[in-house]
């Protein structure tokens, strides 16, 4: 390289200047700490771009997110069962369940081995509650003829079960409890038992006939 | 994979599909190839809740499955592909082009094919003309042929495409049907010779109308319906996706497009639309195209009055030069940007040359390619005079390349994506209480609405909301949507790059 050079000193290709720091001082010190999180900026950044087109595609990426929340493609987890049993979960029976597929994908498609087995509820299980549904607004009076039905579906289910042989009928007997539950429950929406109210009807009826004593 | 890629993934998954398929999609991504049994085992979660997160992901094409490593015995192996959950970031652009080409009819499509993955072509018409069946005014319908139009002329203008044969998977202990493919090589879409062949369906009718007090009955006929209705039609098992090649190419053709029509003036964009400019015309704007320095249009000979192609490569490297260029200007000041683009043109400058030619001052030029070189936009190269690196003896020599510089860009991108997105989430969390007080007193507004209340009880709901609540809901509907658009803005870069990176590499 051409040019005034230091005579036999130490000699770069480069102005030395151009380094920062002279010869002999200490380097300059390092930094110890990570950069920032946040470095300041120099210069502010460019707007964003705005227009018919971008509002719609932004309003398409919102409805989008929203959507794809109520699909069958979006999985939560089952909640696992805590150890109180609450009052509530009876009445929450629609509660996703891990071992059911919410839609139908075409396993001819797909391996085999994603696919979920579900084991489905015996069938006669199905049918006292179909027939019970339209009793719900029954009276007082029908109490008595829905507890023979009642004893009289439990012979037949009990009966129904010795000649099952399989281990279902341990599943059936905790919906089949709850259903006698829900059935006397149901019958007046109330928290309380039919059978331990009075409503005071009989009340006043005696005390007509005997008007000497006085009613307080 | 990057550790940005995989987080942007695990970001998009969990947006679309939850934490579940989040989950099971990212430990994918990080080991690779695994089997069912394993997948269970090292995320440890239920193995139910891992066959159903796989399901969706294959469903959607993210996921592909084959044989192992074991051969057609063996268990399958799953693998994901991250390119398809980027495409998750460009789903709206992917509607409003549909949008733009083949208007609300075409829209749909695309839209409901995105979200489920994969449908038969008529499912995806009913389920169009019922959607636009309920937009449209009280007893108008739509009818089923105009929407089986619309979908033809996407399939003929190949943008969607059949989905490629799946061959059944084997059981892990059954025999297997047929053979497996082999896990590294799906079959492409487009080596099946009917990919873009309609089916013959007979598919005649209209839109239904759904009455919003049947809806629970009306859902469950449906898909007992939609269940025996696949096989009558006749295109049972056909299913078709999204073909998200011939979108890139579309929006790759858009893009030189409206680069070229910026640099040229305005009336050159008009002629555009019409096919029959008048030859002279014709000829000066080609040959100012020809002679531009961005060699968009080269000419390749005389015959029958001049042939001009087109230099694709060369359009994509140019604008993706223009890209790094901007960022580059944006971050740094426009005298950055100088010698940043003198030392993409120049190649290899020493420091003194490029103070010279940038007309800086060298204590600045100096500051300037030191930051640079920081962020690492600029490499050093050190040419030795002597077997001995000794430094006196070194020219020290400044480049830029510019494809390792456009890999350091795009991930810079999804690393800024993510960051987009995580604060997108937080600022979402923080406010939560807020959101679902609004939007329960929306569903109170409109259910009172709906039922004729008077002006006194509705205004008594809104005020349930006080002012500087509203205030808060305002500005955080407004960083939310600021923060959404700069996702779209960004997924632009993302695809400019991309498409060089990959333009550049298919040319090697």
């Amino acid at each position: 390289m051409a040019g005034s050079r230091g005579r036999g000193r130490s000699q770069f290709s480069f102005s030395v200047d151009a380094l920062g720091f002279g010869r002999g001082d200490s380097l300059p010190s390092s930094a110890h700490t990570p950069s920032p999180l946040f470095p300041p900026m120099q210069f502010r950044p460019v707007p964003l771009h705005t227009g018919e087109e971008v509002d719609y595609m932004l309003a398409l990426k919102q409805e989008l997110r929203a959507s794809s929340k109520n699909l069958p493609f979006h999985i939560k987890a089952a909640r696992t069962k805590t150890d109180v049993a609450h009052y509530s979960d009876k009445y929450q029976n629609g509660e996703t369940k891990n071992n059911c597929i919410e839609w139908s994908p075409d396993w001819s498609r797909m391996p085999k081995e994603l696919c979920i087995k579900v084991r489905k509820p015996r069938k006669t299980g199905a049918k006292p509650q179909l027939t019970r549904k339209p009793k719900v607004a029954a009276g007082k009076e029908e109490v008595l003829q829905k507890l023979e039905t009642l004893e009289k579906r439990e012979e037949e289910q009990h009966s129904e079960e010795e000649e099952d042989e399989e281990k279902k009928k341990q599943n059936e007997e905790e919906p089949d409890a709850d259903e006698d539950y829900d059935e006397e429950d149901l019958e007046d929406e109330t928290d309380y038992i039919m059978s331990y109210f009075d409503n005071g009807e009989d009340f006043g009826a005696d005390s007509d006939d005997n008007m000497d004593e006085a009613v307080y | 994979m990057t550790a940005q890629e995989v987080r942007l993934c695990g970001l998009l998954l969990q947006e679309h599909f939850g934490n579940v398929v989040e989950k099971v999609g990212t430990h994918l991504i990080r080991s690779g190839v695994l089997t069912l049994r394993a997948l269970a085992h090292e995320t440890k979660l239920p193995l139910d809740l891992v066959k159903k997160s796989l399901c969706v992901l294959v469903q959607h094409g993210m996921c592909t499955f084959g044989a192992g490593r074991r051969g057609p015995a063996g268990p399958v192996e799953y693998r994901i592909n991250c390119e398809r959950v980027f495409h998750m970031l460009r789903y709206p652009r992917y509607i409003y082009t549909a949008k733009s080409l083949y208007g609300d009819t075409g829209e749909l499509i695309v839209e409901e094919i995105l979200q489920r993955g994969q449908m038969t072509m008529s499912s995806t018409v009913k389920t169009v003309a019922d959607r636009l069946t309920h937009n449209m005014p009280e007893g108008q319908s739509m009818d089923y042929s105009e929407v089986v139009s619309a979908f033809s002329q996407l399939v003929e203008t190949h943008f969607l495409q059949r989905c490629p044969l799946a061959s059944a998977g084997s059981s892990s202990s059954g025999a297997v049907d047929t053979p497996l493919p082999v896990a590294t090589q799906p079959t492409e879409p487009e080596s099946h010779p009917d990919c873009y062949k309609l089916p013959y369906i007979n598919l005649t009718g209209q839109g239904k109308r759904r009455r919003s007090s049947e809806d629970g009955e009306a859902d469950q006929c449906a898909a007992k319906k939609a269940r025996t209705d696949d096989s009558e039609c006749g295109d049972d098992r056909i299913y078709w996706q999204v073909n998200f090649q011939r979108f890139h190419l579309h929006f790759r053709d858009q893009a030189i497009i409206s680069a070229v029509s910026c640099k040229l003036d305005q009336i050159f964009r008009a002629l555009l639309s019409s096919y029959n400019i008048a030859r002279p015309i014709l000829d000066q704007y080609l040959s100012l195209l020809v002679d531009d320095p961005m060699e968009f249009v080269g000419k390749t000979g005389d015959s029958g009055g001049g042939m001009y192609v087109v230099n694709l490569h060369r359009a994509l490297a140019n604008l993706a030069r223009a890209t790094l260029e901007s960022v580059v200007q944006e971050r740094f000041g426009s005298r950055s940007a100088r010698i940043f683009r003198l030392l993409l043109r120049k190649r290899h400058l020493e420091q003194k040359q490029v103070e010279d030619f940038a007309m800086i001052p060298a204590k600045e030029a100096k500051d300037m390619l030191y930051k640079l070189l920081s962020e690492n936009l600029v490499q050093l190269q050190e040419i030795p005079k002597t077997p001995d690196y000794a430094p006196s003896r070194t020219f020290y020599l400044y480049t830029v390349n510019q494809l390792p510089t456009a890999r350091l860009l795009l991930q810079h991108s999804y690393k800024t994506v993510g960051n987009l997105m995580e604060r997108r989430l937080y600022e979402t969390k923080e406010n939560k209480r807020l959101l679902e007080k609004s939007q329960r007193i929306e569903a109170i507004l409109a259910s009172l609405q709906a039922t004729g209340a008077e002006a006194a009880q509705l205004t008594e709901v809104e005020e349930m909301i006080t002012v500087p609540e509203r205030q808060q809901l305002e500005s955080l509907r407004h960083h939310i949507n600021k923060l959404d658009s700069s996702e779209n803005q960004v997924d632009e870069t993302i695809f400019l790059l991309k498409s060089y990176i990959n333009s550049t590499q298919a040319s090697r």
